[in-house]
């Protein structure tokens, strides 16, 4: 740290400006210290790249419309992921329906609701950030023994894969829903109690609807951490061959990472191909739903 | 401002409903031919025979489009134990059931139907670039394999001394399969009788792979990923025979010829006439299904006898 | 309407929690129903751990009442499911305790590199565009991952461009790449922690006449330490709780690992193996599967509870 009397100095003389881009750069430390710091984003760029090349260049031969539209069959030249893609949607969508209101009314509450000081809501919290950083295998298990407990001899059903990874993201949601709640200021509470509306009135009317975007962005994240996960659904025995499309809760289904995971198991090196292009296709679905989070993040996020 | 949380719910729904209204309208398929059967058909078991029975599922919904067949691979003990509780219509297997397996079957009221379905080559691989060794014998196999040689046997020497100071590097499926049943019933003379120091697999081309990676690497599965590899692992004779087409047909390349099986429920087959459909469907179809799978089709005197069996059935 | 003034409610008293109680007067029973509906929201997420606990215990049990606790902890050959058994999960525990070490080598540093250069260099705009491709990183399918260490990691980087000493598989392989999947979380979550510091805090130490690196480095990385060690944290649990990558790419063969270029099956690995596979329920094989399950379950709960404590004693409100 300078001397006092090189910092009055400082401030007199404007050549070395105090808070903008490039101030105090010329210092060959930190130089080196900023360039470190473009390599960390370089190199995880670099890998992130290099993975989507890969997987372009090996699926390039199997790139077409019925990778959307065919069945998968033993050729590799007639197969396709129409069920993969079909179940993925019917899975999240089940999954969607069944986490986003039971982890935001959870969140609420224990944000704005609950007695912070209480042992047993804050014993709540923990638990929550502890189920966060479970192995999402162990949701699959749990899954497994709750439906053995149930009686029910066919998991491999869209309302279990559903079941399995809810539960995996529940926390996820309850989590990032808190800190868009926590992100709302206590003046907008505070102004609306003070009008004499109830705790509820303001929650439903002020809080919720600020925090909306934050919370939409979050369990967009967590469902599209839900799409990509394989290990808990084949703990529920779903790495069958399945050549219909999903109709209905009950029924059987399989989604696109295990059906790349299926491909991939085979000898022939049409599969592999294909196994590539459909990861391209799921990073693409990815793709898109971040990108709707961060435009949902971007266009409606309050700065307060 | 609830009507950003309106918003929000119907930006969900919309979502939802799009997603149903694609798979309605996707799962229209029109009924071809057949007699617009429906219904659903599981089948179980060995992941060997598995592509066998999705070639068939694959080609017999041209023909009955409101079937639903599908083909799980728990491996052969776990498609059995599955079959026994009657939660499956039909069990791929390569390997003949047990008999304690047929007991459970019994004792839970599961009556069944064998039919061999296909033949195939287990076939030892090891790297492309060894070149000491092109045919192996079944003694030598079983001391690279046996149980004894857990630790002990770790070098290629070790099996003979004419061969280089290379480690061994094994692969090879894992417990639940019915290839390694069979494998290890042959070679070391009990089945699930092995050394526990290799890398065991249910997934073949990662033992491809690993075969593949390492100079010393040694292997078993099924002939159908020899041929897709031929570039990294080579396929070793067996007391003087190579596992081909001809020779797994004719009987000549053992003990490592092996048929592939199907068990039907015969109470699912009688009373689903989806199972009915698709099990005749497989049998009457079994060298073109077989072929299309890359395995060994059967032969004349073998399809005479599983068409004999399907009728008794019937 | 009002009954806040009359009982000194949030507005007068801020430092006290709001409570039903101080709404006496006008009971909404519509709302009590609301409420109620929330409380068991959120008790739901404790049945999940209590199911969870269940679920794994009660077959470990089983487990344990065939193989001694002692032996299951620390023997060192692990070979369940062959006709010699052994249940010693040393093996496993050494795979997964390397698996995660190199991941985290990994993405430590560039984790927080990248969440330094996001939240202090830096130009709004730039972070925009950068921060979501960085969370993209973290939505890549771990199967896809898992293919890409064998394929291109292990095979092209490491044995033909590298010419390295290494088998088809490998810890390394797995590690590396398990590293870059980690580095947003990492990332999103110390960017969040030193966006947090107030600017004014920068602002003094600029004033006293530090470049940004010192700034940085003593001022904001210091104040922003328990959200750091909290992102590693979660961090390493990912790490030890991820499974595809390993399964894939470490390998499955059950061995003492003591050089990253060997494989190894971890504990994930080996429960995605098994569960593969079928296992009878109440037999042993599948009991096996939860003692696994149950101890990573736990070892997953310390680490989560060490890291709690550390952030509970030196998180700074601002």
């Amino acid at each position: 740290m300078s001397t006092i009397g090189s910092t009055i100095a400082g401030t007199i003389r404007p050549e070395r400006p105090l808070a903008s881009g490039r101030n105090g750069e010329r210092r060959p430390l930190s130089l080196i210290f900023l360039m470190l710091l473009w390599l960390s984003l370089l190199i995880a760029f670099g890998v992130l790249v290099t993975l989507v090349i890969t997987i372009i260049i090996d699926g390039q031969g199997q790139f077409s419309w019925r990778l959307f539209t065919e069945f998968p069959a033993s050729d590799p030249d007639r197969a396709g992921a129409r069920p993969a893609i079909l179940g993925s949607a019917w899975v999240i969508g089940t999954t969607a329906v069944m986490t986003i209101p039971l982890g935001v009314a959870a969140a609420v509450h224990l944000e704005e609701f609950a007695d912070k000081k209480n042992w047993f809501n804050r014993m709540i919290e923990l638990n929550v950030q502890n189920l966060a950083a479970v192995p999402s295998i162990v949701y699959g298990l749990l899954a497994l023994a709750f439906l053995t407990m149930l009686g029910v001899r066919d998991k491999n059903i869209v309302i279990a894969g559903a079941l399995a990874l809810s539960l995996l993201i529940l926390p996820v949601i309850i989590i990032s829903t808190r800190e868009a709640l926590r992100a709302v200021p206590q003046e907008i509470r505070q102004g609306s109690l003070a009008l004499g509306a109830t705790q509820w009135q303001t929650t439903w009317r002020q809080t919720l609807p600020s925090a909306v975007p934050g919370i939409a962005t979050g369990s967009i994240l967590a469902l599209s951490r839900a799409l990509g996960e394989a290990a808990p659904l084949l703990v529920l025995g779903a790495l069958v061959f399945v050549s219909f499309d999903p109709n209905g809760l009950l029924s059987g289904y399989t989604t696109l990472p295990i059906q790349i995971f299926n491909w991939t198991g085979r000898p022939q090196e049409g599969f592999h191909q294909l196994a590539a292009a459909t990861s391209v296709v799921l990073l693409g679905l990815l793709v898109i739903m971040n990108g709707l989070a961060i435009t949902i993040r971007n266009r409606y996020q309050k700065r307060w | 401002m609830s009507k950003k949380i309106g918003k929000a719910a119907a930006l969900t729904a919309t979502i939802a409903a799009a997603a149903l209204l694609l798979s309605a309208c996707g799962g229209q398929t029109t009924p071809a031919e057949g007699d617009g059967l429906s219904g659903a058909v599981a089948a179980d078991g060995s992941s060997t025979v598995a592509p066998l029975a999705e070639a068939a599922a694959d080609q017999f919904r041209d023909v009955e489009p409101g079937v639903n067949v599908t083909v799980a691979t728990s491996g052969t003990g776990g498609g059995f134990k599955a079959f026994c509780a009657g939660e499956t219509d039909i069990s791929d297997a390569s390997r003949p059931i047990k008999d304690e397996e047929a007991a459970e079957c019994e004792a839970n009221g599961i009556e069944f139907t064998e039919i061999v379905i296909a033949n195939d080559g287990l076939a030892v691989v090891v790297n492309a670039e060894n070149d000491w060794i092109e045919d192996i014998t079944v003694e030598q196999l079983n001391k690279i394999w046996a149980p004894e040689s857990e630790g002990v046997v770790t070098n290629w020497n070790q099996v003979d001394p004419s061969f280089p100071d290379v480690p061994l590097a094994l692969f090879g499926p894992g417990t639940d399969s019915g290839t390694f049943d069979y494998f290890t019933g042959e070679i070391n003379g009990e089945e699930g009788a092995i050394r526990a120091d290799y890398s065991p697999s249910e997934d073949d081309n990662i033992i491809v792979q690993g075969v593949a990676g390492e100079p010393g690497g040694m292997g078993f599965f099924g002939l159908s990923y020899v041929e897709e590899n031929a570039d990294v692992i080579k396929a070793l004779e067996v007391g003087g025979v190579y596992p081909t087409v001809e020779t797994v047909q004719d009987g000549s390349y053992t003990p490592l010829g092996r048929p592939l099986f199907i068990y039907v429920s015969n109470a699912s087959y009688t009373d689903k006439p989806e199972v009915k459909a698709f099990v005749d469907y497989f049998v009457a179809n079994a060298v073109s299904i077989a072929e299309a799978a890359l395995f060994v089709p059967l032969t004349d005197e073998q399809i005479t006898v599983a068409t004999e069996e399907l009728a008794t059935l019937g | 309407m009002s009954t806040i003034a009359s009982t000194g409610g949030p507005a007068t008293r801020p430092d006290l929690p709001v409570t039903a109680s101080q709404f006496l007067g006008r009971r909404r029973y519509g709302e009590i129903a609301i409420r109620l509906f929330l409380r068991i929201a959120a008790a739901i997420t404790v049945i999940t751990t209590v199911g969870i606990l269940i679920a794994l215990a009660i077959p470990s049990i089983g487990f344990f009442a065939e193989v001694p606790v002692f032996e299951f902890l620390f023997g060192t050959r692990w070979a369940p499911r062959f006709a010699d058994a052994s249940f010693g999960v040393v093996p496993l525990v050494t795979a997964t305790a390397w698996t995660t070490v190199l991941a985290l080598l990994v993405a430590v540093p560039l984790g927080l590199g990248a969440a330094i250069f996001l939240a202090e260099y830096a130009r709004p705009r730039a972070r925009k565009v950068l921060k979501p491709i960085l969370e993209i990183l973290a939505g890549v399918p771990t199967v896809v991952y898992g293919y890409f260490a064998l394929q291109f990691v292990q095979t092209t980087v490491f044995r033909e461009w590298l010419q390295l000493p290494t088998g088809a598989f490998s810890v390394l392989a797995a590690g590396v790449v398990m590293g870059v999947m980690i580095v947003p979380t990492i990332a999103s979550i110390s960017e969040d922690a030193m966006s947090a510091v107030p600017q004014s805090m920068r602002q003094g130490s600029a004033a006293l006449g530090a470049n940004r690196m010192q700034t940085t480095l003593r001022v904001v990385f210091p104040a922003a330490l328990s959200g750091i060690v909290a992102a590693i944290v979660l961090g390493i649990s990912r790490a030890v709780g991820e499974t595809m990558i390993v399964a894939i790419a470490a390998g499955n063969q059950a061995r003492i690992v003591t050089n990253p270029l060997e494989q190894g099956q971890t504990m994930t690995g080996f429960i995605a193996n098994a569960a593969l596979g079928d296992s009878r329920v109440g037999s042993l094989e599948y009991d096996t599967l939860f003692a696994v399950g149950l101890l990573l379950f736990l070892i997953t709960l310390l680490i989560n509870f060490i890291s709690i404590r550390f952030v509970r004693r030196f998180r700074e409100i601002y």
